[in-house]
């Protein structure tokens, strides 16, 4: 690991200041992916600016009604915080379905959106990658794929986020407020993460230096009757190869309202919105529900061996938006 | 100006503070081991992956091998070495023992760490991936074999002993249960807090 120096950030204006826009120096969260990422030397920062103790720490109810999530509170708190639990279930599911509960102790929200792809070849410096060396090759496409992408990826990067945290928040339309020496800005999480193109290095769209300092919700009374379902390989502690978070709304069988978003096929969390199209005003019907999912996955582009989540993705969208038909005409 | 690499830190843990020189590249696992002494933490995967590491910082469980030393000094550190309450050991260490919960012991701190956390976690009214109904009218769900599997699946046993793991941990919570009947001030534990919404520091 490269030597690195060492600062507690206790104020906004201070923690972007010692930031700057310098690519030597990183924010540390709960440090559960940059340490791990760090010792296997896929980032070697020359300073870390510790941003636990900002004052970020709390979930406050907006004017409006929606929640206003400070980046430095942790996992394990967002997920037990009564409203979330109350009005956005899906939400603390996915959290609950993260990593360990030591984990979720430690991760933050700011860096949970951050995190980095689990890809094995982005974390081996000794193998190339595009996202870790920008021109050296994906061998993850002739390689070990099997959790792999099926949208939205390239001849570049076929890499999957990791978050499960981030599913929930896609699909309920997110906004990331953020903080630079120049004042602060505003992302829409649709727009917060980048098309892979042939640039899988450049993950995000926030400017250099950038510091996360909320993530906002909106009211969303439909996410009151919502799940996410997490499929992995082992029953516990173990990145998704499939997910699906999903809000419903449904009045004399017909759907009024719907959000959908996918985990574990894109470079990002994945908005359905093909799914939610064909889904609104029509039918709450299984058939219905399954030509949703095959609209959304008509763009699939998988590989020799992640054909799988095709399947296994169409299976998850039909059943949880079964179960939540049910649930929502009690 | 050379930026310094390496710090002096005060570590609490176990309630003494310990002063010590750290290159910032030190984990708090390897500050707990190789400089203060204290080897009842393990090192199973140094990647946040196995839970061997497992301690408590400000009364929450996490893994010590993710967590640089510089960046734990001021937060209250209780390692498996400061649990028992002087040579009573800890109902959780106690119920490990009478149940066999362990067969080499080398993820049994990490194990037991964890398991102190998962019931006052649970006390608090946490649910867990396992919890049917996450809302927070549909109450805290029991703590059964499920649940308990599900809380504990941060702590992997290379040796398999999960079967008497789960036994033990309930037999520890069931205990802690009878006690707080008995004593209602200690209804909902440190963690309750996260009920009304407000950072927690236990
Ligand atoms: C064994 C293991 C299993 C896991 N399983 C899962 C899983 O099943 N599901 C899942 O979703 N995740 C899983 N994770 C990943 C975990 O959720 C993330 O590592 C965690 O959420 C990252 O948060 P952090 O605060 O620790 O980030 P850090 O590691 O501190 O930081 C991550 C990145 O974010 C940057 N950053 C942090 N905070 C800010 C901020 N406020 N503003 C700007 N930049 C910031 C950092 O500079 C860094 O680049 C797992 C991790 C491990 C080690
Ligand atoms: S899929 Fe992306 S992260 Fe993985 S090897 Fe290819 S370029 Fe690297
Ligand atoms: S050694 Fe820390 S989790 Fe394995
Ligand atoms: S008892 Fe041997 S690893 Fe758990």
């Amino acid at each position: 690991m490269r030597e690195f120096g060492y600062e507690r950030a206790t104020d906004v204006p201070g923690a972007v200041a010692l930031r700057g826009a310098d690519g030597g120096t990183s924010y540390l969260g709960g440090g559960t992916n940059l340490v791990d990422l760090m010792k296997s030397g896929v980032e070697r920062p020359a300073l870390l600016v510790d941003v636990r103790e900002l004052p970020l720490d709390r979930v406050e109810v907006t004017e409006d009604g929606g929640l206003r999530i400070g980046a430095t509170v942790t996992n394990s708190d967002l997920a037990v915080h009564p409203e979330v639990r109350r009005r956005y279930p899906m939400l603390a599911e996915a959290l609950l379905a993260g990593a360990s509960g030591q984990l979720r102790n430690m991760a933050t929200v700011g860096g949970n959106l951050l995190q980095r792809t689990r890809c094995g070849y982005f974390a081996d410096t000794s193998a190339p990658c595009n996202k870790r060396v920008p021109g050296s090759g994906c061998p993850a496409i002739a390689g070990e794929h099997h959790n792999h992408a099926i949208l939205g990826a390239s001849t570049h990067c076929v890499a999957t986020h990791p978050s499960d945290m981030a599913v929930p928040l896609a699909a309920l339309d997110a906004v990331v407020s953020y903080e630079t020496v120049d004042g602060p800005g505003e992302l829409p999480l649709a727009d917060f993460y980048l098309p892979v193109g042939d640039t899988p290095h450049l993950e995000t769209a926030l400017p250099p230096g950038a510091l996360i300092t909320h993530v906002t919700v909106g009211p969303a009374p439909v996410a009151a009757v919502s799940h996410y379902r997490k499929v992995r390989e082992r029953a516990s502690y173990a990145f998704a190869i499939g997910s699906v978070a999903a809000a419903l709304a449904v009045r004399g069988g017909v759907v009024e309202e719907v959000r959908l978003a996918l985990g574990a096929v894109a470079s990002r969390p994945w908005r359905a919105r093909a799914a939610e199209r064909a889904l609104t005003g029509g039918p709450a019907t299984a058939e219905a529900f399954a030509a949703a999912a095959d609209a959304e996955l008509a763009a699939a582009k998988p590989l020799p061996d992640n054909a799988y989540k095709v399947t296994l993705t169409r299976n998850l969208i039909v059943s949880e938006l079964t179960r939540l038909a049910e649930e929502s005409a009690r | 100006m050379a930026l310094a690499t390496s710090s002096t830190i005060t570590l609490h843990v176990n309630g003494e503070r310990r002063t010590l020189p750290v290159d910032h590249r030190t984990t708090l696992l390897d500050a707990l081991r190789d400089h203060l002494e204290l080897t009842g933490s393990k090192k199973g995967c140094d990647h946040g992956q196995c839970g061997a590491c497992t301690v408590l910082i400000d009364g929450r469980r996490a893994v010590s091998c993710l967590q640089f030393a510089v960046a734990a000094e001021g937060r209250e550190v209780t390692t498996i070495e400061g649990v028992a309450d002087g040579d009573t050991l800890h109902p959780v260490q106690q119920a490990f023992i009478d149940l066999d919960g362990y067969q080499c012991g080398y993820c049994t701190p990490g194990q037991i760490c964890s398991a102190i956390a998962v019931i006052e976690e649970h006390a608090a009214g946490w649910p867990s991936a396992a919890t049917e109904d996450v809302r927070p009218e549909a109450g805290a769900p029991p703590l059964d074999a499920d649940e308990i599997r599900e809380r504990m699946s941060g702590n992997l046993c290379r040796c398999g002993a999960y079967v008497s793991i789960v036994q033990a941990v309930a037999r520890a919570a069931e205990a802690a249960q009878g006690e707080s009947a008995q004593d209602k001030s200690a209804q909902g534990g440190d963690l309750a807090g996260a009920e009304a919404g407000t950072a927690v520091t236990a």
